[in-house]
């Protein structure tokens, strides 16, 4: 077997599974889309080697669903798609927010919308990955910008999506999913895993839904089939899992899942600074964008320009306090993003009229280059 | 150093996997920093195919070729697309089987070589073409080792075809750096 | 029965939301009265919904229950099934919910013959939105949605399922119960996809509208024109267009789903060796 060495050449969407199954995912459902589809294909070979299942489902719709019943038992579970498939996905993520159902959701996206280009890369899904479902619920957005990177977050997905019994958004772009570049698998106790937290109480004294239980926030989580005998149900409910309607308990049920987030904020935000403490100006970027702001700030600081890379890896909840602390010092923030400007509204929220915030936007379906952004950085 | 080499062609010549080869060979076995990317229609035969491959012994930033060191061209829509698109000083490698109307150019050098004749005839298989390829652009650039060109090359061929393809490299490898030596020597 | 039937329920949830003269509790009944017959563990027994009246039942039931979106509930029972085959899985669910919204799942599921249960709450209408068409509401009838008389066809949905790959189907009614409960039992002890179509009443919402003014005349109407299979293969194809046939309507043997994934493992544990 070639994998002898620790360092592999890898696809980011090989390293999606392989990190996948190493935080614990014993369960995928998916279902064929371009081009996430790399995702299913390498589960659906390496999880029967590790005792876990995969299953092609009839649609996008019922692999999510399957997923949710999957996490019930106890099984980390992840399904993969893009834009189109994450679309229809959206009701059920909704499911998994209110019923605390842990899951992690890929998104590798594409350019859209509708069928848009299959093949081509775009960074256009952010919001849909914040808002695109019903109703108010707490969501934490990963976005990856390279291999390596996939490989490590995606575990990270899993821990915070566990800790938290919240679903987690993996967005990926084409390019990220698609290029192969070398990873270092950690060995297998040397990574951090987190699991769900259980009910220690006997069945009997077991309340699904009492955050009390547990931290205040989030509940303990039994596994179907083990004597607790619980109820789940995406209608607002109390402690005990049965519907409700009373005001004060839909209030509390909400807010307590809002405040998921709120709770989880330092834990769950991943950012790079590049440079930054002395820039003048600083590339706001994610995803392959970043790559592109990278390079383009070193190319700038080369030719005398003090520019800066704040590299969002958690999209969100929206990393506001870096973005604050940035706009206090820089003279603008560019946000170079493959989309008609979606993030740089954020952006522009954060730095509360503090600084210069400068959308670049590209929608041709290519990546946006080095130069392209250095020339913006020189303009500036 | 940071180079970067766009394999070029046709869907069904193998050139994705060919990229995959250098890229494992680089980056496992050489030890350098790599990154492999691609592109494709959306046929699965026939279409454009795009592999390209940074090597480099810092951090690569940014993943995509903008200006390519090396070329290997084995279409003639692929020719007529990126032949041009090479560094000053850079290399062009032709597969002058499928190619006919090859670029001159002033500012990089142009390298024509029988590719897919020679995995036809000399090996006796041309789906091995690529390998061929791989083995000519290491004769010709010395881009990667040869040692882990043919590592990476046997660790991803089909079991069984490991002798054929060991053939097929040795044999680009040989006429790689013919043509190199030919160029040298004015 | 061997234990009351309160045993398997969370009498502190009633009453429960269903109108006074639904079918849906008889249904409910026959499926509690066929778990007991078969002595299944109330810990081993976990009941997946969708959306709708019918999917309200599992929240009545002290088992492991999930209510989930609507149309879904084979989608989830099927995540369940695989990675707890030892569970004893059960969807209860409307006929809106399986053959409209669901009905891509339920065919998929019967393909699969995955080992779940399924009861089908046939009222053909949609209750719980008050009295919209249903993919089971026969021609002719008044709906909200059709105030002019239906103008579709119902699907036979025991042929779809069976034809689909079930490993049983067959078709009860409120009326029948003591049958149905047989029925029902059966297809639990079925390994691999078992569909029970319960026809069921709707006094509200379509009984009201399509001149049956109550429960009784819904039942009565369901006594009248339930035939058994062996009544109905002596009847002509005319006698036989308003009946509906009730019984085990369809059983094979096939593998089932989960016990061929275990096939998979095998074959993926065995290329792991060989690389080794």
């Amino acid at each position: 077997m070639r994998s002898e060495t620790s360092i592999r050449l890898m696809q980011g969407n090989e390293a999606c599974a392989e990190g996948a199954v190493a935080a614990g995912m014993r369960f995928f459902a998916g279902y064929p889309i371009t081009p996430s589809t790399e995702i299913a294909e390498h589960l659906a070979a390496i999880l029967p080697k590790v005792g876990g299942k995969f299953i092609q489902m009839e649609d996008e719709i019922a692999s999510i669903s399957a997923v949710i019943g999957a996490s019930l038992t106890g099984a980390k579970s992840m399904t993969a798609t893009s834009g189109p498939g994450f679309s229809l996905k959206q009701e059920s993520i909704g499911f998994a927010a209110i019923a605390e159902v842990p899951c992690v959701i890929v998104n590798v996206m594409r350019v859209g919308p509708s069928t848009g280009v299959p093949t081509a890369p775009s960074q256009a899904d952010v919001m849909q990955a914040r808002w695109g479902t019903h109703g108010d619920h707490p969501v934490v957005v990963l976005c990856p910008t390279s291999v390596a990177e996939t490989y490590t977050l995606i575990v990270e997905a899993f821990n915070i999506s566990e800790r938290w019994r919240i679903p987690v958004i993996f967005l990926m772009d084409e390019v990220v999913g698609h290029m192969r570049e070398k990873v270092e698998i950690p060995d297998s106790g040397k990574l951090k895993i987190v699991n769900r937290a259980y009910p220690d109480c006997e069945p009997e004294d077991y309340l699904p839904f009492d955050a009390d239980a547990g931290d205040g926030v989030v509940p303990p989580m039994a596994d179907f089939g083990t004597g607790y005998r619980f109820h789940v149900t995406g209608l607002t409910h109390d402690r005990t899992g049965f519907p409700t309607t009373k005001r004060p308990e839909v209030d509390a049920l909400i807010r307590r899942l809002d405040s998921k987030i709120d709770k989880a904020r330092q834990e769950v935000t991943f950012v790079d600074e590049v440079l930054t403490d002395d820039a003048d100006i600083v590339v706001f970027a994610y995803g392959i964008t970043a790559r592109a702001g990278a390079k383009a700030v070193r190319d700038a600081r080369a030719s005398g320009i003090a520019a800066g890379l704040l590299k969002a890896k958690t999209l969100w909840p929206f990393p506001d306090e870096y973005v604050e602390r940035i706009a206090q010092k820089a003279r603008a923030i560019v946000v170079p993003e493959m989309n008609m400007g979606q993030l740089v509204h954020e952006v522009e929220r954060a730095s509360k009229g503090k600084t210069k915030v400068i959308s670049l936007t590209r929608v041709d379906a290519e990546p946006i280059s080095p130069s392209e952004i250095l020339s913006v950085l020189k303009e500036v | 150093m940071y180079k970067e080499i766009r394999l070029s062609g046709t869907g069904g010549q193998g050139l994705i996997l060919a990229g995959l080869i250098l890229a494992e060979a680089a980056g496992v076995y050489d030890g350098y920093e790599v990154i492999q990317t691609q592109s494709y229609g959306p046929e699965a035969r026939g279409g454009a195919s795009r592999a390209e491959v940074i090597i480099s012994d810092h951090v690569i930033d940014y993943p995509k070729v903008t200006s390519p060191d090396i070329v290997l061209v084995m279409s003639q829509q692929a020719c007529d697309r990126y032949g041009r698109q090479v560094k000053p000083g850079g290399i062009v490698l032709v597969d002058d089987t499928n190619v006919g109307s090859i670029p001159a150019l002033e500012e990089a050098s142009v390298v024509t070589l029988p590719i897919t004749d020679i995995a036809r005839h000399d090996v006796g298989r041309q789906v091995v073409a690529n390998v061929v390829a791989l083995g000519a652009l290491v004769g010709a650039t010395c881009i990667v080792t040869p040692e882990a060109m043919e590592q990476a090359i046997l660790a991803r061929v089909p079991r069984g075809t490991e002798e054929l393809n060991k053939k097929a490299f040795s044999v680009g490898l040989e006429t790689g750096r013919e043509a190199r030596a030919r160029h040298e020597t004015p | 029965m061997a234990k009351p039937i309160t045993y398997y329920l969370r009498t502190d949830k009633m009453p429960h939301i269903w109108c006074e003269g639904c079918g849906h509790g008889i249904v409910l009944g026959a499926v509690l009265r066929a778990i007991d017959s078969l002595d299944l563990d109330k810990d081993n027994v976990c009941v997946v919904s969708g959306i709708g009246c019918a999917s309200r039942a599992p929240g009545y039931l002290d088992f492991d229950t999930l209510h989930t979106t609507h149309g879904r509930a084979l989608a989830f029972a099927t995540g369940i099934k695989m990675m707890k085959p030892g569970l004893d899985v059960i969807v209860l669910a409307g006929d809106g919910d399986l053959a409209a919204i669901g009905g891509n799942h339920l065919i998929h599921a019967a393909r699969r013959n995955i080992n779940i249960t399924t009861i089908c709450f046939n009222n053909s209408i949609y209750g719980m939105t008050s009295g919209q068409y249903s993919p089971m509401t026969p021609t002719g009838k008044i709906a909200t949605t059709a105030p002019y008389g239906h103008i579709e066809e119902p699907f036979d949905l025991c042929e779809l399922v069976f034809a689909a790959g079930a490993s049983l189907v067959g078709r009860g009614a409120a009326y029948h119960s003591g049958p149905l409960s047989r029925l029902i039992a059966k297809a639990i002890a079925t390994d691999g996809f078992a569909f029970v179509e319960a026809v069921s009443q709707c006094p509200t919402y379509f009984g009201r509208r399509n001149k049956m003014k109550n429960a009784l005349a819904m039942l009565d109407w369901q006594k009248e024109h339930a035939v058994t299979k062996k009544a109905a293969s002596r009847l002509s194809p005319e006698e036989l267009a308003d009946k509906f046939v009730i019984g085990e309507l369809g059983t094979r043997t096939r593998p089932e789903y989960t016990k061929r994934y275990e096939s998979i493992i095998a074959a993926a544990a065995k290329e792991t060796d060989e690389n080794v």
